[in-house]
């Protein structure tokens, strides 16, 4: 097998299974700054007992999340050395920064929240959960820094035959620096308020009365519709402009645009025909991408049949993971919709086919951060860094296809065994401290 | 002094930070190899606790650091190293989740799966270090651009699992000087046992390993004497390493855990002072290796990172400080222990 296809696998797998866990861990992480804050200032024990659930969760998602991002700090090495060798000068900054800026500060004031309750005074105790909000903020900051340098490179000159640093700035800001950074973590305080807001229901499911679980949906669920707005509008729709305006190629992939056109339609739904690019059964809205992205109607958009056939990123993959997370965000503008309307009528925490409809809606918008990333990735593709160097040529020499192999079938067995204790293990942590409802023992 | 010189100071004290901090958890974990129950198990596993995942960053952060400053030779040697690599990972990853596991379900099956991975993983980690540590310092194949030519087995020769087995024993030897601290009675006492057993591997390895280098690497012997900083750091080995055993026979257990402590610091610093300029020795030709300047990103870069370095790391050690202060003392359970 091609070693490049092989490392790409390790890579997807590495990175997509890690990414699960920090948008839990930041969006989490935002709302116990709220409840401990609660708990702090009020005394109220119902704060103090949610925060301390919420909190074991947050500790334990953390690290998974940790020791499944120890392998991503040394695989541009490992994996890409070549990469490696020609971002260098610029990529290895915003990692360094990670670690100095953010790392530290998540880690060390994670052991003092998870540790130190009792033992700290509260305003530390509060301040130790604000600063790991505030360092995983840091943390996913750096990170799409470097991410997002790969796709609208800027700030460097290509000299002695790599990317050397011109303007630290302009490669910091790059121009999807903001535009990513804002939309996804909006994402990931929407993972957040879903994760809580399902593990409230899965509590009120099976005791009505729990005091926690109403505590939690109370503030889950009207702070998921504020971020599941935000996300699509406008962060959503700025990164998406964004994208029409600095890569072109990946716009039309994942809009299913194939034929250059003025007045472009925006497809709602459409079947992928690769060869020849076209789509089929589609229903689409006349004029309306063109206004979207360039706020014009009659705007000329640039379709796939205008670039070269190697520098453009495969089609069904990219429409597909773009538009199932579009579909996803607009499921979850209903969905929380819904449940304000039900809070506000005083009959959320009643309502059991709602409450049923939001456990089972817990990895929804973790999958959609996997569709954003997917078509986001894949959409670069055949760059590794857009229009500098291609994926083709960016792997180890040094490193054979049976080593690859090796240590793909080993994280992804390790991976295998991890989510599924992961997913396990919350469930039933989810449930401690439940006490039986009344009518239950009765039934008992 | 230039800024190559600059940044082979700063990985080098990140290197240095993560063998002394990272080198007592791993440390911690052979020991709990031995331990004796459930409850001890308890112990070792609360005494490192909050402080572990902290420490853990001084690892990623000059991974990052490495790639920042010196890109050739994190992609020279990362990929060189591949299987190693994956290994290490592999152990770092089993040690960290199983933090978090192991308590969440009863049963012995259970514990004992946990148990393995926190022990074992701590072990093939404080291993491959020195491992790792003796093939740069011996010299893998690179030629006159940096391409490596070797195997994973190659990585695996007599020298280097020599260094391998001395850092596992400084790290034991920093682990039990730390657990000495932390623990009481019967356990603080076959800590303090495990403190001198550790020490006097370490001191009778590091003897032999220093003679075998002048067969090994004599490039690192070359001028040496010269080097005021050479004998500044030898005395300081020296001092710490007679510290050590003085110190834990005589219960003063902080002591003998700062010299533990300052012996690594000046291992780690020895083996920069016989490398420096270079990073990774070439074994096919000492003109091929990788240095501080034919692998270095550019001064702009450079000058960019040490002002986030300069920034950030005083933030770092003074919040670490506080929280070391925080849980300094012996071991005591909450709901929050593990």
């Amino acid at each position: 097998m091609d070693p490049v296809i092989l490392s790409r696998i390790q890579f997807a797998i590495t990175a997509g299974f890690h990414f699960i866990f920090p948008p839990i861990t930041i969006g989490l992480a935002w709302l116990l700054v709220y409840v401990e804050g609660r708990a702090w200032r009020s005394r109220d024990p119902v704060y103090e007992r949610t925060g301390k659930l919420f909190g074991k969760l947050l500790g334990f998602t953390f690290a998974v999340g940790v020791a499944t991002g120890i392998l991503l700090e040394f695989q541009f090495g490992t994996n890409w050395a070549r990469y490696s060798k020609f971002v260098g000068d610029i990529f290895g900054a915003p990692l360094a920064a990670e670690g100095i800026f953010a790392f530290f500060l998540e880690s060390t004031f994670l052991g003092l929240y998870l540790f130190g309750r009792g033992r700290v005074p509260k305003p530390v105790h509060w301040f130790s959960i604000l600063m790991v909000a505030v360092g995983s903020v840091i943390s996913a900051f750096w990170i799409l820094v470097a991410n997002s340098w790969q796709q609208t490179p800027a700030g460097f000159a290509i000299r002695n035959g790599r990317a050397e640093l011109e303007s630290f700035w302009a490669a910091v800001f790059n121009p999807s620096t903001l535009p990513r950074f804002f939309h996804t973590i909006v994402a990931t305080l929407l993972v957040g308020a879903f994760v809580m807001a399902g593990i409230a229901a899965y509590r009120l499911l099976k005791n009505g009365a729990d005091e926690i679980g109403r505590c939690a949906l109370k503030l889950a669920v009207p702070w998921g519709l504020v971020t599941a707005i935000l996300v699509v509008f406008p962060f959503g729709h700025w990164h998406a402009q964004q994208v029409a305006e600095t890569q072109p190629e990946k716009f039309a992939a994942i809009e299913g645009l194939y034929t250059s056109q003025r007045g472009a339609p925006l497809v709602l739904f459409g079947l992928v025909h690769v060869e020849p690019p076209e789509l089929r059964a589609k229903l689409e809205v006349p004029g309306l991408l063109s206004l979207m992205a360039f706020g014009d109607p009659q705007a000329p958009i640039r379709g796939i049949d205008e670039f070269p056939a190697d520098e453009v990123p495969p089609l069904w993959i990219t429409f597909v993971s773009f538009h199932n997370m579009v579909i996803l965000g607009l499921l979850f503008i209903a969905l929380t919709s819904w449940g304000v309307v039900k809070l506000w009528r005083k009959r959320l925490v009643e309502s059991r086919r709602y409450l049923r409809l939001l456990l089972w809606s817990v990895p929804l918008p973790v999958i959609a951060c996997q569709f954003g990333w997917v078509a986001a990735e894949v959409g670069r593709q055949p760059w590794i860094v857009y229009h500098l160097l291609r994926t083709g040529d960016a792997h180890s020499l040094t490193v054979g296809t049976g080593e690859v192999l090796f240590s793909i079938l080993t994280f992804g067995l390790i991976y295998l065994f991890l989510g599924a204790l992961w997913v396990y293990l919350m469930i039933k942590e989810a449930g401690h401290g439940l006490e039986p409802a009344i009518g239950q023992e009765v039934m008992a | 002094m230039d800024l190559n010189t600059i940044w082979f100071l700063l990985v080098g004290v990140l290197i240095t930070g993560y063998a002394v901090l990272d080198g007592f958890d791993l440390g911690v974990g052979v020991l709990y190899l031995f331990a004796r129950s459930e409850e001890e198990r308890r112990i070792y596993l609360n005494a490192i606790g909050p402080v572990w995942d902290g420490n853990e960053v001084w690892l990623l952060t000059g991974g990052g650091a490495l790639f920042a400053a010196f890109p050739i030779v994190y992609a020279t040697v990362f990929s060189a190293f591949y299987l190693a690599m994956m290994l290490v990972v592999v152990a770092l990853i089993a040690r960290a989740v199983s933090f978090e596991f192991r308590g969440k379900l009863q049963g012995p099956g259970w514990k004992r799966l946990w148990n393995g991975c926190f022990g074992l993983g701590s072990l093939v980690a404080a291993l491959l270090y020195g491992v790792a540590v003796a093939n740069l310092v011996r010299g893998i194949p690179l030629d006159e651009v940096g391409t490596f030519s070797g195997s994973f087995i190659g990585l695996l020769n007599p020298f280097a699992l020599l260094c391998g087995i001395t850092g596992l024993a400084m790290f034991t030897m920093q682990g039990a000087a730390y657990m000495a601290l932390k623990t009481e009675g019967e356990l603080q006492g076959r800590m303090q046992a495990w403190t001198v057993r550790g020490w006097t591997a370490f001191v009778t390895l590091y003897a032999v390993v220093t003679l075998a280098t002048v067969f090994a690497a004599p490039h690192v012997f070359a001028g040496i004497a010269a080097k005021p900083l050479f004998w500044i750091l030898l005395l300081a080995f020296a001092a710490a390493a007679v510290i050590v055993p003085i110190g834990s026979r005589a219960a003063r257990y902080g002591r003998a855990f700062l010299a533990s402590s300052l012996s690594i610091v000046s291992l780690v610093g020895l083996v920069a002072v016989g490398m420096f300029p270079r990073l990774v020795a070439s074994s096919v030709d000492l003109a091929f290796s990788l240095t501080i300047y034919n692998s270095a990103s550019t001064p702009r870069t450079q000058t960019a990172m040490l002002v986030i370095a300069l920034i950030g790391m005083p933030l770092v050690l003074a919040y670490s400080a506080y929280v070391y202060m925080v849980f300094k003392g012996k071991v005591v359970f909450d709901d929050a222990s593990y």
